[in-house]
């Protein structure tokens, strides 16, 4: 609720149908769906990402200023000393409005901060956006550390096997210590993770496996919580087609230690669904396009639109038949680029919990 | 029977339409001028408020630097450590060789973006275009007009969202058009700030946060201007009400007889005065709505050098396009309405206690005996006194503007017993009958005209007060600019690099070479600079000093001593042997005060080389070059095919002159203007009072007449008095005007400017005004006289027989 009241003081300060908007939406919405009025089609001047091409560590922890969007996506999903459920968000994108780096205030690298914390009765959220080349948002590498202003997430040991997450809005923060449990999960082909029948496609990897323990400051008073972690890694240029109207992202951790990756892309043309299956031991199984399938059960009016806070999903490959619920179902990010996202539970043939992703609801 | 009253008390307006002419125009005229100042004044005051909203000063906290910028580190600093803050940039440029305000925001963070009009272009723009270089300036389209099509300019984009002479752009551009890099002017506290931040006092010990209110800090630089506007406009309401009072009277004098015959017909007088109410209210209402009209043009006709005064004396944002906003044209109705009443109260009291059966006095309107002329100079000498009172008791503008206001109100009080006595005198004096009845007929006459010759007595002594301020302020302003602009060739370089470089290459070609060098900086709490010069004899033998203490010079010299200006000096009472601070720890004795007019804000000079001590990267791109005058447009010839440097970057000092005293013309320009138009107003208003008394006069000539005078001589005599009567209200009005100058030049010009001007007097100006008043005067009676050579004798004959 904070957040939305957040989100509408900010609007108010701007005024409605101000620049600022405009511009952060089209940047944001731009660097996502390709084909967007007003940014022409192709991604000139940017690579694109090709198959057959390893992925290299520490290097690709950092950021590749050659593609238009990235992003380093943090969620977890948390128990509270208080016996509540939380789920918290930590993520930097990175949006180039033209390739390469540089320093000072021409810097073509935009950058994006979004943190929240949700309960089951409140989703409180915050955003920071500032400009690279100038010190105040960016990644490095090796030692690798992400930051936006005073938050980051950075490493306390090796790669990014430990890290220390912090971020702060106006009603909450939290400084949380990450330590991987099981090693990196690479998406698709070796990391080529296709998202269109039309060959679309980004870099993507994952640290699946965080075990999170740290301390929630909430207006109530802080809270130390406990749980697990999950890190995307993902990097393109045009990562979607131009008939994909939105995704759902699903990243579960089931109870069995197995865990699962997995999106769905609305398509005019038909949905595009792929999915990563990650054994108790860490091994990944790459499911093509069609092996995962899901269904809205419940659709929640969240923020002026309808939004399925409930799901059927199936992967008969791995015997899975489970139901998908939000613990708060208005997890709604009311940010520059808006957009729904929340920890869920899940029951059925596999039970446990993660964190749900939901794109072009209008 | 109210129908027929109303008709036949609207019939005396079609027997006497040019009394209703009159008593519309006083009242347009009236409405007019003020309503003009108003609208200017609002139309400024909209002006500043939308600029401090447009850039984003309104609510924000700042943070400043008192050693005048922010460095970028200090600004990432704070958003390390969790502080929302965006920083801004700001300075005056050249851009296609107009100077301009440039302001560059982070468009990702700042707190107010520019808002997308229907028209605009903006909407139109990329992020890559916004964000990226080269960048786009915006602006409003008469700046943008100005600026576009400068060489090495990002795209010029029109958008309503920016204020007057501001152009907004992205911090890197801006970075590049004032050459100025990592150093911000401000960091803006955006809201709400998270919970939980270091103190900013650990993390940028030098900052100072600040409530600012760009709009109040414009309004404060400006008030006095608007405040001198507005008394204008209210000197001119004053005189326009004297026209309207005395032509009103004079319709409810001439109408005595018939209100009495409707009283006898049976008519409540309750219901007489409603009619007579509603009359007046419907003549108001037409003598507003054309004020209004007549203010609205002259408001816009004024406008764009009331603008343009505002923008180059104080840098105000304002706009020459005039908006009708409802609040005026409702408060200048208002006050049509209100002068109407006002003027028309005595007549509507009259007409409410009128006897039915009583005969009607001789000039029972003009009856203020000689007891009511003493009570009025009583009166009149208290106001005097209770300005004085105000000066003492008060400070500021308000002081000066209390006393002016008692000085001019008792004066106006004051001159009918003065001109009672004058002609007391003179009639004493006064040998044979003639002269003798001349002078005391004048005296009878008096109480009917004394309203408006106190018109005229405030118009003449207006005119001459700031007609004697402005010519003082020009004559001092003319013969300072003479002292202070000493060198040659005025050159700005592009960058400090071609500075140094320009400063080596004329070295061993001129006599002097004189950096400019400056820091911005706050001196007192306020924005101001402190200049740094090199010890050269152009200062020591001309720059002009107000104050000065022995050897100030030298000591300034040697960096031991400062001299401020006669701004500062007064705001903050530093004037030599107080001490200075220029910054944090720099703390300089004041060797001497300068004067420095054109600028409202505080500045300090001394020793270059104990500035750059302090402030070691102020730019080093303008000099003042010292070269034989002869050598001057040569050297400047050469100097451009050496360097290829722009047109703008070399000015001659006969340039700088010109374009410093065009800004000092348009300053006055809209005084000289509403100056001429009060002279009018009261001229006009003689007039209608002569007018008036015109049919009262008769009783009094046809004894004179039958007595043997001609009707020519009569009507040569009427002229005379006019012009007696002119010539003693002018004579009386000089020392009122001098007294009046003195005030402006000394009180309010101190506190509305912070400087004190000498007084020069101007005595041709005073003839001239003289001839004017008599002018005035002789006009004004050369109508009625006209009427008297030409009244038939039976018209003469007929006071002996119809009296009533």
């Amino acid at each position: 609720m904070s957040g939305e009241r957040g989100a509408r003081a900010w609007r108010s300060r701007s005024g409605s149908g101000t620049v600022l908007v405009l511009l952060l939406s089209l940047l944001w919405q731009g660097a996502w769906a390709q084909g967007y009025a007003g940014l022409g089609t192709g991604a000139e001047g940017f690579a694109l990402p090709r198959p057959g091409v390893a992925l290299d560590f520490p290097r690709d922890h950092g950021p590749h200023p050659d593609y238009r969007i990235e992003w380093w996506y943090l969620t977890a999903t948390l128990q509270g000393a208080d016996g509540r459920d939380y789920g918290v968000q930590w993520t930097l994108f990175r949006s180039a409005l033209a390739p390469g780096a540089a320093e000072g205030w021409h810097s073509p690298q935009i950058w994006m901060g979004h943190a929240a914390v949700t309960s089951a009765d409140r989703h409180r959220f915050a955003e920071r956006i500032a400009r690279g080349g100038i010190g105040q948002a960016g990644v490095t590498a090796q030692p690798f550390a992400a930051f936006i202003d005073d938050w980051q997430m950075s490493a306390t040991g090796d790669g990014i096997s430990d890290l220390r997450l912090t971020a702060r809005g106006a009603e909450f923060a939290y400084d949380l210590q990450l330590s991987a449990e099981g090693p990196l999960v690479k998406h698709g082909d070796a990391g080529y993770s296709v998202k269109s029948r039309d060959g679309h496609a980004s870099y993507y990897y994952s640290q699946p496996a965080y075990a999170v323990q740290g301390t929630l400051s909430l207006p109530e008073g802080p809270v130390a919580v406990t749980g697990q972690g999950w890190l995307d890694r993902e990097w393109s240029s045009q990562p979607l087609s131009a008939d994909q109207s939105g995704w759902d992202w699903f990243s579960l951790a089931f109870d069995s230690g197995a865990r699962m990756m997995a999106f769905r892309l609305r398509d005019s043309r038909g949905d595009f669904t792929a999915a990563t299956w990650i054994a108790a031991d860490g091994s990944a199984r790459a499911l093509p396009d069609g092996a995962f399938r899901a269904e809205p059960l419940v659709w929640t009016e969240v923020a002026g639109r309808r939004v399925p806070t409930r799901w059927r999903l199936h992967l008969p490959a791995e015997g899975l038949e489970a139901e998908l619920a939000a613990l708060n179902p208005q997890s709604w990010m009311g940010t520059s680029f808006a957009y729904w996202e929340g920890p869920v539970t899940v029951t059925g043939s596999h039970a446990g919990r993660g964190y749900l992703e939901m794109t072009g609801y209008e | 029977m109210t129908g027929a009253a109303a008709l036949a008390l609207l019939s005396h307006w079609r027997r006497q339409p040019g009394q209703l002419l009159t008593l519309i125009l006083g009242l347009a005229l009236a409405t007019g001028l003020w309503s003009a100042v108003q609208a200017i004044n609002a139309e400024a005051r909209a002006n500043y408020a939308e600029a401090a909203q447009q850039i984003g000063a309104a609510g924000n906290r700042v943070l400043t630097a008192p050693e005048g910028t922010i460095a970028q580190d200090s600004y990432i600093r704070l958003r390390r450590a969790g502080w929302l803050v965006t920083p801004v940039i700001e300075g005056r440029v050249r851009l296609n060789g107009q100077t301009v305000t440039l302001m560059g925001v982070d468009f990702l963070n700042t707190p107010t973006p520019p808002a997308t009009g229907d028209a605009d272009d903006v909407a139109a723009l990329t992020p890559a275009q916004i964000l990226t270089a080269p960048g786009v300036l915006l602006a409003r389209p008469a700046t943008a007009a100005r600026i576009r099509g400068g060489a090495d300019l990002p795209p010029v984009v029109e958008t309503a969202s920016v204020p007057p002479g501001v152009v907004l752009t992205g911090i890197g551009t801006a970075e590049r058009l004032l050459d100025r890099v990592g150093a911000f002017d401000r960091l803006l506290l955006l809201d709400p700030q998270p919970a939980g931040l270091p103190p900013l006092a650990e993390l940028v010990p030098g900052l100072t946060v600040s409530q600012p209110d760009a709009a109040a800090e414009t309004a404060r630089l400006t008030d006095s201007f608007h405040l001198n506007l507005t008394a204008f406009g209210l000197l001119s309401f004053a005189v326009g009400l004297f026209i309207v009072h005395g032509t009103a009277g004079l319709a409810f004098e001439q109408r005595r007889a018939l209100a009495r015959t409707l009283r006898a017909l049976g008519l409540p007088t309750r219901r007489l005065v409603l009619l007579v109410l509603a009359e007046l209210l419907v003549l108001a209402l037409i003598g507003g709505t054309l004020g209004l009209a007549l203010g609205y043009v002259t408001a816009a006709a004024l406008l764009p050098d009331v603008a343009a005064t505002l923008r180059g004396l104080y840098g105000a944002p304002v706009d020459g396009g005039l908006t009708l906003r409802p609040v005026w044209f409702a408060s200048g109705l208002a006050m049509a309405l209100g002068g109407a009443g006002l003027a028309g109260a005595q007549g509507l009291w009259q007409v409410a206690r009128l006897p039915i059966l009583q005969a009607p006095g001789m000039l029972t309107r003009f009856t203020a005996s000689a007891r009511g002329a003493r009570r009025m100079a009583l009166a009149g000498l208290a106001l005097v006194g209770l300005g004085l009172l105000c000066l003492v008791l008060l400070d500021g503008l308000v002081a000066g503007f209390a006393l002016l206001a008692g000085l001019l109100l008792g004066a106006a009080l004051l001159l009918p017993m003065l001109l009672n006595l004058v002609l007391a005198t003179l009639s004493r004096r006064a040998r044979g009958p003639v002269a003798e009845w001349v002078w005391a007929d004048l005296r009878g006459q008096l109480p009917g005209l004394s309203l408006a010759l106190m018109a005229l007595l405030l118009a003449l002594a207006t005119n001459v007060g700031v007609g004697t301020m402005v010519s003082s302020f020009r004559l001092t302003f003319t013969g300072w600019l003479d002292q202070r602009l000493m060198s040659e060739l005025y050159l700005s370089a592009r960058d400090d690099a071609q500075g140094a470089e320009l400063a080596q290459w004329l070295q061993p070609r001129v006599d002097a070479v004189l950096p400019i060098r400056f820091a911005e900086t706050r001196l007192g709490g306020a924005p101001g600079r402190i200049y740094g010069v090199v010890d050269h004899s152009t200062y020591r033998d001309h720059w002009p000093l107000i104050a000065a203490e022995p050897e100030a010079w030298d000591r300034v010299a040697a960096g031991n001593a400062a001299l401020v200006n006669e701004q500062l000096a007064r705001r903050d009472g530093l004037w030599p042997g107080r001490t200075v601070q220029l910054a944090p720890g720099w703390v300089l004795p004041v060797a001497g005060v300068y004067s420095d007019y054109g600028n409202p804000s505080g500045q300090a000079i001394t020793a270059l080389p104990a500035l750059l001590e302090r402030f070691p990267n102020v730019p080093n791109q303008r000099f003042g070059l010292r070269v034989a005058p002869a050598r001057a447009t040569a050297l400047a010839a050469e100097l451009r095919a050496a360097f290829d440097l722009p047109a703008a970057a070399l000015v001659e000092q006969a340039a700088v002159k010109a374009e410093s005293l065009a800004i000092f013309e348009k300053t006055f320009v809209v005084t000289a203007a509403l100056n001429i138009l009060t002279l009018g107003v009261a001229g006009f208003a003689i007039l209608t009072s002569l007018l008036t008394l015109w049919t009262m006069r008769l009783p009094q000539l046809a004894p004179a007449w039958a007595l043997g005078l001609t009707r020519a001589r009569l009507a040569r005599l009427e002229l005379l008095r006019s012009l007696a009567l002119a010539g003693i209200t002018a004579l009386l009005a000089l020392p009122l005007g001098l007294m009046l100058a003195w005030v402006l030049l000394a009180v309010i010009n101190v506190e509305a400017f912070g400087w004190r001007l000498p007084m020069f007097v101007f005595p041709l100006d005073w003839l001239r005004l003289g001839a004017l008043a008599l002018l005035a005067g002789a006009l004004a009676a050369a109508l009625p006289a006209r009427r008297l050579r030409r009244l038939p004798p039976s018209d003469l004959l007929k006071v002996f027989a119809n009296e009533r």
